[in-house]
């Protein structure tokens, strides 16, 4: 009982058990102290609330609606729109497979590539790092130059793959890269991973520099043999927090392929073949108006995008410890 | 009484002095750590390494190098081709006429359109200059606030950050629409410039950055009776320089190549990328001007890229998530 008595004078004021009131009155007293911080927070979160917390946090009571742009205010339907999504709405239930197919290809697949491209890179000559880091990432850098894409993928001889295949002998006539279902989905996924070096790859070169070398060089004296076995017990645990970025920027590159298929294979593609959630998406919201629907939609992705960070997150937590 | 006055601007000597001091040692250590970094290997003692592996890691990266490369080069390739080459069959993968007539075949395709392609120009660089300053400068003082400051609400402020990283602006672009539409921004600058301020990737990599600067470095600041502006701009900000070039890049990036085609339909309000995407409307005839606009998109951003890559490379040195 002393010993408790004693305990608590120690504690701090922040820490000790409060009662509702006193604990107001010190966080109020405690805002008003530093209400510079709040000033100079002001101006970003402002436009921060505005432009993505705000929309976040509509989508879902816009999903509950029947909107259209034009009829205020919106009219209420319940979970219509999540009834239809998942139970009528067959190209939304192909849309889902696609977009997994999307993220398991493009997301596991370009992390663990961007991830040895960053090791491999790591292994060179100061001058050659620079210049082949500078390389893999100029594709994200370079905007939307789809086009020459679909320059390479043309389904006539103009095509310059058509056109070596055929020069190759390989095939004797042109083959429609982009407009038969049987390879869209191939063609979208190589160009959606050769854009996919993005800020990523960059937090994971940058790990791998500031791995201190020392590390090595003890792991050389404990018995580590080869270069895998440093990959996995030394470089891998140091680079944990780069890891978990490039993670996130990931899964978002990995839910959100959209405007590639679009751009690649049109608008709609070929029995869907490379129609995602985003895509169906932009579907609903920008050609048929449908906003409620499509928020809906927009809604499931962010739980979706949601769900993987956490389970992600977890994953490499533990790997870690 | 005189003695008395003398002593607290002798303490304010005094912590200038220790100031200045911490500042030249973080500075040094700053510049210690990128010594390191750039170093070369030759000197470590790390298992399996040779000559012939450095071989094989260079010829596998060269050749996935070349696959990346060669979109860009094609690009390159198609814009200096005249038009009677851009129709040969089998395509070839060189020009043996190079012209510049592509290009100027963009600026009259451009300028035969309702308004002068200047104007697109000048829509650009206004709307990539004001987005990035303002990001800029806002990321900054909420980064520095958000890392350094205790009050009521920044763990919780920054834990949505980190969750907001998952929602960059494509995946919340219609409903983004319907707040705009809504605050009557559509069809103005603001609807192409307002959204682009609040990307949370650059108040992130600051809020991570300015983390690593010490604390007794800013306590020492204050002491002084800078007030928590001054620190940010006079104290913070110069040790944080990467950081700030870095997001300056990322933004400037984004800046440009953002496409708000459906946020504004008056012609004299759009952007390079819109009138681009236009033009390539027109087809496979066009492929000469739209190779040729394509590489004039491209040169501002990897310019900069280029000019200030070890700075990007510091400052995502930070950039892990630590929980």
């Amino acid at each position: 009982m002393a010993a408790e008595t004693q305990k608590k004078e120690i504690l701090l004021p922040n820490e000790r058990k409060m009662s509702f009131k006193e604990r107001w009155g010190y966080t109020w007293h405690e805002m008003k102290r530093n209400k510079m911080c709040y000033i100079m927070l002001a101006p970003f979160m402002i436009f921060f609330l505005v432009f993505t917390i705000i929309p976040v946090c509509l989508a879902l009571p816009i999903g509950f609606t029947d909107f259209d742009m034009a009829h205020f205010p919106p009219k209420f339907v319940g979970f219509q729109n999540f009834y239809t999504m998942f139970l009528e709405d067959d190209v939304f239930i192909g849309a889902i497979r696609t977009t997994l197919i999307f993220a398991i290809f493009t997301g596991p697949l370009s992390y663990v590539l961007s991830f040895f491209l960053a090791w491999l890179i790591n292994e060179l000559h100061p001058v050659l790092k620079t210049v082949f880091t500078l390389i893999f990432y100029a594709p994200s850098m370079a905007g939307n130059i789809y086009f020459v894409w679909q320059l390479i993928f043309s389904g006539d001889t103009y095509g310059y793959l058509n056109a070596a295949l055929t020069e190759l002998g390989i095939t004797t006539s042109a083959i429609q890269w982009l407009t038969d279902a049987n390879y869209v989905l191939v063609c979208v996924i190589i160009v959606q991973l050769w854009v996919s070096m993005g800020a990523g790859f960059l937090a994971m070169r940058a790990g791998f520099q500031g791995i201190d070398k020392a590390m090595y060089e003890a792991g050389a004296i404990e018995g580590i043999s080869n270069r895998w076995q440093e990959l996995i017990f030394i470089t891998i645990p140091s680079m944990g927090p780069q890891l978990m970025f490039a993670a996130v920027m990931q899964i978002v590159s990995a839910f959100t392929v959209d405007i590639v298929g679009r751009s690649l294979a049109g608008f709609p593609s070929t029995d869907y073949k490379v129609h995602t959630i985003m895509t169906h998406a932009f579907d609903y919201g920008w050609i048929r108006y449908e906003m409620g629907y499509s928020s809906a939609i927009c809604f499931v992705l962010f739980l979706a995008m949601l769900i993987c960070n956490n389970l992600i997150g977890k994953l490499l937590g533990k790997y870690m410890n | 009484m005189a003695k008395k006055e003398l002593k607290p601007s002798q303490i304010a000597a005094q912590i200038e002095a220790e100031n200045a001091a911490a500042l030249e040692a973080l500075r040094k250590r700053r510049e210690k750590e990128h010594r390191k970094m750039e170093k070369s290997k030759g000197t470590n003692k790390q298992v399996g390494k040779s000559w012939k592996n450095d071989i094989g890691i260079f010829l596998f990266l060269t050749f996935l190098g070349l696959f990346m490369l060669l979109p860009i080069y094609i690009a390159v390739v198609t814009s200096i081709k005249p038009v009677n080459e851009i129709f040969i069959m089998p395509p070839r993968l060189y020009a043996m006429d190079p012209t510049f007539d592509n290009f100027k075949d963009l600026f009259i395709v451009a300028n035969n359109s309702w308004v002068p392609f200047s104007r697109n120009v000048f829509n650009s660089i206004f709307v990539t200059v004001t987005a990035t300053v303002l990001h800029v400068l806002f990321a900054c003082t909420a980064g520095f606030v958000l890392a350094k400051c205790r009050f009521p609400g920044a763990k919780a402020i920054n834990k949505i950050v980190v969750i907001a990283l998952l929602f960059n602006s494509q995946v919340t672009y219609i409903m983004q629409y319907i707040v705009m539409a809504k605050l009557g921004m559509i069809n103005t600058y603001s609807a192409l410039i307002l959204p682009l301020i609040a990307s949370s990737m650059g108040l992130y990599l600051m809020i991570q950055s300015v983390s690593t600067i010490p604390d007794a470095m800013i306590e020492a600041a204050k002491v002084d009776g800078a007030n928590l502006m001054r620190i940010c701009w006079g104290i913070v900000m110069p040790n944080s320089k990467p950081a700030v070039m870095t997001i300056i890049i990322f933004q400037f990036q984004a800046a440009w190549n953002s496409n708000g085609g459906s946020l504004v339909y008056d012609e004299a309000l759009k952007t390079i990328p819109t009138v681009v995407q236009q033009i390539a409307a027109a087809g496979i005839a066009r492929q000469g001007a739209i190779a040729a606009s394509a590489v004039v998109l491209m040169i501002p951003p990897l310019a900069i890229f280029i000019a200030a890559q070890s700075n990007v490379m510091e400052t995502m040195a930070h950039a892990g998530m630590k929980d």
